[in-house]
């Protein structure tokens, strides 16, 4: 599902978040990227969401060389992915519901079709009743529920998440490594990148330890 | 293809949608592009107005025969039958003595002497209005030719007139061409700004529609038909300011035209023009948003 041969990310100024990575992630993987902050982490999830391209070497997402992609090719990508970005980025000018189904505006399914999916994603992650609050009425656990739901809407191969248990106490991150698991189970491939070793250590999968820009051990 | 039409219509309305949240600044902006169409398209209006009034008045490139005031009727059936054959020869209309002292005395100012006149002092005419208007020298050869003609007492051909008449027109046409490309350009710097503004306050969820998947296509369509929108209301807004400016001008401009015996008005737009007037500002409220949306676009980048 996702390969990194050789990659490493020069940012301008000289910076080098990644140097040399290589690793391979099959399809149905849960993985977690763990390091310290600044680690390059969010780099790696960038590099496979096509947000930034590799300085060198080769990452291939479901067969495709990201980093040779034109750019009008980029969006068809991402509708592959779920996203979950440190930081939510919820829109706070309309409903949870319309938030969710964002992804879904795009899309082939008619506005039927597109409500039902958004319900069963609200009712998946737990969010069902809050449908038509504003997601700034929401606890940080629901906030990072509902980019969930927004991110698992379009049914994607591949679920990233950078740091997704940030900020939320042990129950609410709990919840949210349940429903990764969830999501898993059904064959979605997850990686998440954090830096929360307890969430790991009690998830038991397979770890990808950056540091300063490579791979450790 | 549903799917396209769909994400159409759902642009479509939520430009619709973006327009009714901001009523005041979409009135004021509607108004700005209003005021600046109503400028050439009162101009063309006024233009088309004369146009139409100089045909009347055959003020068009013609020649004037007037016949011997003791030529009888019969010579003259005989000059109107010389310029039924001229093939250069659009119209001969004849004109009577009676007819033109009758005309005479209609106007104002003129009534008084014209009552005054012991004698119709008038000939009879032809007012000659030609196929295609010719160069100087054929024109005078042909009057030169119907001067030639017993009946006839004189020839009055008037091409440098018309000449100078389509010269000026050229000329207002011109102007006004130009005018309205300067408030053209005007409007898309409008649109520009509006949508630049549009665009930050939507930042946040550009962004994020691109971390999902959305295409710039997708992105650009509201904000097109956000342009376009504007633009087709400050084209309503246009037609509304020239309708109203029209109205009020004519009573005005009826009295003056009165005082010289005509019943000239202005003329509102043709229904042609005034969808073109809206169909264009719709056109450079599209343009001046796609520009934008191009520009702008490119500045938004996932991080």
């Amino acid at each position: 599902m996702i390969s990194f041969s050789g990659v490493s990310k020069r940012y301008p100024g000289g910076h080098e978040a990644l140097a040399n990575v290589t690793f391979s992630i099959e399809a149905g993987e849960f993985v977690f990227v763990a390091g310290h902050t600044g680690a390059g982490k969010t780099t790696l999830l960038k590099l496979i969401a096509a947000i930034e391209r590799p300085s060198a070497g080769a990452v291939i997402v479901a067969g495709q060389n990201v980093g040779a992609l034109k750019p009008a090719a980029v969006p068809y990508l991402r509708r592959n992915l779920g996203l979950v970005f440190q930081g939510q980025k919820l829109l706070y000018d309309r409903s949870v519901f319309d938030n969710v189904m964002l992804p879904l505006a795009f899309g082939e399914l008619t506005e039927r079709e597109a409500a039902r999916r958004v319900r069963a994603a609200l009712e998946k992650v737990g969010l069902a009743a809050r449908e038509r609050a504003n997601p700034i009425q929401l606890s940080g656990g629901e906030q990072q529920r509902l980019a969930i739901a927004r991110a698992v809407v379009n049914r994607p191969a591949l679920l990233l998440a950078d740091e997704p248990t940030a900020n939320l106490d042990a129950a609410a991150a709990g919840a949210v490594l349940e429903l990764f698991t969830a999501f898993n189970q059904v064959g979605v491939t997850v990686l998440v990148a954090t830096h929360d070793e307890a969430l790991i250590a009690r998830s038991g999968r397979r770890v990808l330890r950056l540091s300063n820009g490579s791979l450790a051990g | 293809m549903r799917a396209w039409l769909r994400h159409h219509r759902r642009a479509a309305a939520g430009a619709l949608a973006r327009l009714a949240a901001q009523k005041t600044a979409a009135a004021l902006n509607a108004l700005v592009i209003g005021i600046a169409l109503a400028l050439p398209a009162g101009a063309y209006a006024l233009l088309e107005s004369l146009r139409a009034t100089a045909t009347d008045a055959s003020f068009e490139p013609q020649l004037t025969v007037f016949l011997r005031p003791e030529a009888p009727r019969t010579e003259a059936e005989m000059v109107r039958a010389r310029l039924a054959r001229e093939p250069r020869v659009r119209e001969a209309r004849f004109v009577s003595r009676e007819q033109a002292l009758r005309e005479l005395q209609a106007l104002e100012g003129v009534a008084e002497i014209a009552a005054a006149l012991e004698k119709n002092p008038l000939p009879d005419a032809f007012v000659v209005r030609l196929r295609e208007a010719p160069r100087q020298e054929a024109m005078e050869a042909l009057a030169a030719e119907l001067r030639a003609l017993p009946a006839v007492a004189h020839v009055q051909a008037d091409p440098l007139w018309a000449r100078r008449l389509a010269a000026l027109a050229g000329i207002a046409r011109l102007a006004i061409a130009l005018l309205a490309a300067l408030l053209a350009f005007g409007l898309v710097a409008i649109t520009f700004n509006t949508i630049r503004l549009q665009i930050l306050t939507q930042r946040a969820e550009i962004e994020v529609s691109k971390l999902i998947g959305a295409t710039d296509a997708f992105i650009r369509r509201p904000f097109l038909y956000l342009g376009a929108l504007q633009g087709l209301c400050g084209g309503a807004v246009a037609l509304a300011i020239l309708w109203a400016s029209l109205a009020a001008l004519n009573s005005e401009v009826a009295v003056l035209a009165a005082t010289y015996g005509s019943n000239f008005r202005l003329r509102f737009l043709e229904p042609g023009d005034a969808l073109a007037v809206a169909a264009f500002s719709a056109f450079l409220g599209w343009l001046g948003a796609y520009l934008s949306v191009s520009r702008h676009l490119r500045d938004i980048q996932p991080e």
